[in-house]
């Protein structure tokens, strides 16, 4: 673990109404995550991972125990509120890109800043770093439709990027990616871990993404099994 | 933000090219059918100004009340008297005597006996005084079949459909047989300087146009008129201004207690001609709600399906922090900014399409000549002021209450399940 805690659970549950029953999709997890961490969250399918994604990115709230993302409680948090905690301090990555397709590179990485008071040469300042991170300067007139897979990728990754996230989710972001695109992203996302001190976390059951991790948990039926430091991870 | 919604509309075609066609269509339908149906209405109404109700009449109450019968003994008198007093006193009204009455038209042969008889309704109208406007405003000069104008006194048009039955050629006597004022018989000799065919079954049926000096003559009604009818020199019925009139001249000229005395009536008040006005504007009003009730179901429909296309998009930007309530008003946004570009649209095509009715009308002669109501030839459309606003605002309306309709799944979305839905 790395600096002081930014994201700390404790005894979270969180469970989902199933008919007239519940279905308790997470077990009285404590863990915290550290500025700077490169971590993921390891499992089968059901085991959890996403739905604690989202309550850390504050798209959902706990059922019981405390979640404080950046000194915040995500469950005392408004509506307004969450969206602001997202809109400033916290980027995704989807498995799917999910970009705006009429709207070129450099358009769907400025939409997160829209939402943000900027200035346009503050915005295009902003853009035009995340894109030079990405390695996309040459393709902001391009449209998502043009674009590879990989490319898709990394314009997503300057988006999440682009307004200096303390945290970054990314939900199986190596899914749709070919080995050799999901180790150029996995090494951009690393590179902006160690340069600007984003905390990223994963959900994955993808070994490549593995091998790029500083900290892996475990995660079975919504309990935390395991919980590893690796020090030899990639760069 | 806004700059950003304009660059989505403009290369979306698929969530801005179908709702401002269907904005851009039921706005063009509304204004175009709204100047079309006014046109209609007005030169129904204006028809029958011309021949008959004037924007005002004057006539006696007694006549007023039994003006079925055309009871000309109980016409008005002192005529020249009263015109030139209307003519001090109300400027704007350009004001015409006319004479109706009914009779018997007979057909002699050669040798002088009764070839044929028919019944007429004779119409008298100023037509021979230097700068008369009666035979331009009841469109004579058009509606003559054979022959030409009367030139001088003595001479009179006749139906064509009249002449053909009885064989009258031009330039032939035919007699008039009727009434006096004062209720002795009358025989008028007059020539046929023409024939008329109006294209309407009432007028072509039996109708005679003559001078109406030659009637005052015929008829023992010297200074003395059927009605008085008048006519706003802007050539446009104005109800209100019609009121202000109707009041001033009733107040001066009118005496409860004297049946005789002259009484003015609007346009309005004739042959049910309100309650047609009433209707045709009523018609409009249905028109625009019914406009924007359809439109406002289709544009629900394509807001929904629009949503639909845009689940992800929505999503995403939940995501990336943008309140729900954000979202809502960017669509709304944008469906006032599709339904101004659709009604701008809309409007324009109406606009152009009243025009060229307008100019050019619809001629629909050949389906009125068998009917008996006063209808008139060529349906004109009319532009007026309205027109630029009417289909304007309830298009813009129709396209924000249908996206504001549709807008409401956003409010649905759960952001914990935002993960699940963008990475199907």
């Amino acid at each position: 673990m790395e600096n002081s805690s930014i994201i700390k659970i404790e005894k979270l549950v969180k469970r989902f109404p199933v008919g007239k029953t519940e279905f308790t999709a997470l077990n009285d997890i404590s863990v915290s995550f550290g500025a700077g961490e490169f971590a993921g969250l390891v499992g089968p399918s059901g085991s959890g991972k996403t739905t604690l994604l989202n309550i850390m990115g504050s798209l959902d709230s706990p059922s019981e125990g405390d979640v404080d993302v950046l000194g915040r409680s995500v469950s005392s948090l408004s509506h307004k509120q969450s969206a602001k905690l997202r809109n400033h301090h916290i980027g995704f990555i989807f498995q799917t890109y999910n970009l705006l397709p009429v709207y070129t590179v450099y358009e769907n990485v400025e939409f997160a800043l829209l939402l943000q008071k900027l200035s346009g040469s503050e915005r295009k300042k902003a853009v035009m770093d995340s894109l030079e991170w990405v390695g996309l300067t040459d393709k902001v007139k391009s449209r998502p439709s043009m674009l590879s897979g990989g490319e898709c990728q990394r314009v997503a990754i300057a988006r999440s990027m682009v307004k200096r996230p303390e945290i970054v989710l990314a939900d199986e972001p190596t899914a749709n990616l070919d080995s050799k695109n999901s180790h150029n992203i996995l090494q951009t996302m690393k590179n902006l871990n160690r340069e600007l001190k984003t905390t990223f976390i994963f959900a994955t059951h993808d070994e490549k993404v593995m091998q790029y991790l500083n900290r892996i948990i475990f995660l079975e039926d919504g309990k935390i099994v395991k919980d590893n430091l690796i020090n030899d991870s990639k760069n | 933000m806004i700059k950003f919604l304009i660059k989505g509309i403009l290369r979306d075609k698929s969530r801005s090219l179908l709702p401002v066609i269907v904005v851009a269509t039921g706005v063009f339908l509304t204004v175009f059918m709204s100047g079309f149906l006014k046109g209609i209405f007005n030169d129904i109404a204006e028809l029958n100004a011309k021949f008959n109700t004037g924007h005002v009449k004057i006539m006696t109450r007694a006549y007023a009340e039994n003006k079925d019968q055309v009871p000309n003994d109980l016409a008005l008198m002192d005529v020249k008297k009263l015109l030139s007093q209307l003519k001090i006193d109300y400027p704007d009204m350009e004001w015409v005597k006319r004479i109706h009455t009914g009779g018997l038209i007979d057909v002699p042969d050669s040798f002088g006996e009764t070839r044929g008889q028919g019944q007429t309704i004779v119409t008298a109208i100023d037509m021979l005084s230097p700068g008369t406007h009666e035979v331009e405003r009841m469109n004579i000069k058009k509606s003559i079949a054979k022959g030409s104008l009367p030139v001088k006194q003595g001479e009179a048009l006749i139906s064509d459909e009249f002449a053909e039955r009885f064989g009258v050629s031009l330039g032939d006597k035919v007699t008039l047989f009727g009434s006096t004022m004062n209720g002795s018989m009358m025989f008028n000799i007059f020539v046929v300087s023409g024939t008329l065919r109006f294209g309407n079954t009432i007028l072509d049926r039996g109708a005679i146009f003559m001078d109406i000096r030659d009637a005052q003559l015929a008829l023992d009604m010297d200074d003395a008129a059927s009605e008085i009818l008048g006519y706003f020199k802007v050539g446009v019925y104005d109800d209100i201004k019609a009121q202000q009139l109707q009041a001033s001249f009733n107040t001066k000229y009118s005496l409860k207690d004297d049946e005789f005395s002259p009484q003015m009536f609007r346009l309005v008040e004739q042959e049910g001609l309100g309650d047609y006005l009433k209707l045709a504007n009523s018609a409009g009003t249905i028109m625009v709600f019914i406009f924007v009730i359809a439109m406002s179901i289709v544009l629900w429909n394509t807001g929904l399906l629009g949503g639909l296309r845009r689940y992800s998009e929505f999503g995403v930007r939940l995501a990336l922090g943008e309140e729900k309530k954000h979202i809502y008003k960017t669509t709304i946004y944008e469906a006032m900014l599709i339904g101004i570009i659709g009604s701008v649209i809309g409007t324009g095509m109406g606009l152009g399409a009243a025009y060229y009715m307008q100019t050019y009308g619809l001629d629909v002669s050949s389906i009125t000549s068998n009917i008996g109501m006063m209808l008139p030839s060529v349906y004109r459309a009319e532009v007026t002021p309205s027109l630029f606003y009417l289909g304007f605002f309830p298009g813009v309306i129709a396209t924000v209450l249908g996206s504001a309709l549709a807008g409401f799944a956003i409010y649905k979305r759960k952001t914990s399940q935002l993960f699940h839905e963008l990475e199907v």
